[in-house]
């Protein structure tokens, strides 16, 4: 009888690769496709435009607004979410990841019904966030650094609500594998040790899911950079007032100025490599490649 | 002193029914079993970190069937450790301590002393990233030990080891009793540890409690 000579790896290799590879070739000829159509000046050009330069530094505050509150509620839920059972708890999950699988532009109507066709105590929505923000106004002193928007549609707040609503959803899943990695032995012995579930939480947790939550953060960041749909139907693309990056591109195309709205992308193409590598990093035990 | 009072133990599929056993003061019982009879339920009842359904648990004449893990003044040492891995050796030793109020120079003492017990002196400024499985069973007992509770609990700490780890941990453990004069459980399938280690051996089969 005579054994069967194993079979060459290197089928297996090259399928891999190729699939692997093709993507890879695809992305790296986008990314040519931006950098050969734009300029060193273009991209000088649209740095020393003033709307630009404003859409940069709203995107700059609302990414960051939004990476922050995407951690607060996205360590909670996904502690939750991992160790302990409720009633429910499948549907629980699958509706927080909703907005990863909806269409954005249905977010961002969905937040325009939700803020000015639902009614609570018979008034919409955002007529209670503008009486709210009216009455938060007249306490806080006179003052630039207090200058609240009048209400949530079509401001700035709807910039963040809506990046926050898609970003949050990435950063609840990011945070729900980080406690998944964690052995839930290590909470059981701080119980032991005299600790209650908050002190263990505080004490044990949350230093080892440090890197999982800066993870979440630059994820949702990066996200929020990205998110263009929910905004432009919640928030608008008002020149000046609530234009960030992803709705100058647009608004950029709509005047007829490709060459602006490339290097307008290509900016934002080089925050989100930067973002990406960082995460790579941090997750990386001996940070290289 | 531990005592198990007719305690009924069900997960899922799973259930125990009145089981009852007792454990003198300052004695090392031996809690044997086959994988999947129920120990490690049961050892994790007792540490308040799974409910049971009836019965009583009394430590030390104190019925602490619903006292939280935390009230229940024991310590734990889970199978392989299971050690906090952004804290130091001494700051885990001297975590349980600090928890409960102790000042930070006398946690940090008892630490010391139970390194120096455990021959551990040398990893106190160590992370856990490293240790062997020896060293991280000989620091979770530290840990374990180091606000002087009343009874410590074992899951498996010798299953891991080699054979020459093994009997050095074990004299150790044996010595560490000795000198503390704790109540000990501690569970495991293999009968010549429990011949080895107890003072008093039971046996957990079909979901009853026998002294062996």
């Amino acid at each position: 009888m005579h054994n069967k000579k194993v079979s060459s790896d290197i089928p297996f290799y090259a399928a891999m690769w190729a699939a692997g590879g093709m993507y890879f070739i695809l992305i790296i000829a986008l990314l040519y496709a931006d950098a050969s159509y734009t300029s060193l000046e273009n991209i000088n050009e649209a740095l020393n435009n003033k709307s630009i330069r404003a859409s940069i530094w709203l995107t700059m505050q609302t990414c960051w607004i939004t990476a922050v509150l995407s951690i607060i509620v996205a360590v909670p839920t996904g502690y939750i979410l991992t160790r302990f059972k409720f009633p429910l708890k499948r549907f629980f999950d699958s509706i927080i990841d909703i907005p990863i699988v909806l269409p954005p532009l249905v977010i961002g109507l969905s937040l325009l019904i939700l803020f000015n066709q639902v009614i609570l105590f018979d008034q919409s929505i955002e007529e209670l966030c503008a009486a709210a923000l009216n009455s938060l106004r007249s306490i806080l002193p006179n003052s630039p650094i207090f200058d609240l928007p009048t209400g949530v549609t079509y401001k700035v707040p709807a910039i963040i609500l809506a990046q926050f609503t898609v970003s949050c959803a990435f950063a609840i899943r990011t945070m729900r594998n980080t406690f998944e990695s964690l052995d839930p032995r290590q909470e059981n012995v701080a119980l032991t040790l005299g600790c209650n579930r908050s002190k263990a939480f505080w004490k044990v947790v949350l230093p080892q899911a440090s890197f999982g939550i800066m993870t979440a953060g630059i994820l949702a960041w990066a996200r929020a950079l990205g998110e263009f749909g929910p905004i432009l139907v919640f928030a608008g693309a008002t020149r000046g007032k609530t234009e960030v990056l992803a709705t100058t591109v647009f608004l950029e195309i709509s005047i007829g100025n490709l060459e602006g709205a490339v290097a307008v992308s290509f900016l934002m193409v080089s925050a989100a490599l930067i973002v990406l590598i960082m995460v790579r990093l941090l997750g990386s035990k001996n940070r290289i490649w | 002193m531990v005592s198990l009072k007719n305690i009924s133990i069900k997960l899922g599929a799973f259930a125990l029914d009145h089981v009852s056993m007792e454990i003198p003061a300052s004695k090392y019982g031996v809690l044997m079993g086959s994988s999947g009879s129920g120990k490690t339920t049961i050892l994790e009842s007792i540490c308040g970190l799974k409910k049971i359904r009836s019965g009583k648990i009394i430590l030390n004449e104190i019925d602490v069937t619903n006292l939280r893990p935390g009230d229940r003044h024991l310590g734990y040492v889970p199978q392989e450790g299971v050690l906090f891995s952004t804290m130091t050796v001494k700051d885990q030793i001297a975590f349980g301590p600090i928890v409960r109020g102790w000042k930070k120079e006398d946690a940090f003492e008892r630490a010391k002393e139970l390194a120096s017990s455990l021959e551990i002196e040398h990893l106190l400024s160590r992370k856990p990233l490293g240790l062997s499985g020896g060293e991280s069973q000989r620091v979770a007992l530290a840990r374990a030990l180091a606000s002087r509770p009343n009874l410590i609990c074992l899951d498996e700490p010798l299953s891991a080891l080699d054979e020459d780890t093994r009997d050095k941990a074990c004299s150790l453990i044996k010595r560490l009793h000795k000198k503390e004069g704790f109540t000990v459980l501690h569970i495991t399938h293999s009968a010549s540890e429990a011949e080895m280690m107890g003072d008093l051996v039971f046996r957990i089969s079909e979901g009853k409690v026998i002294s062996a």
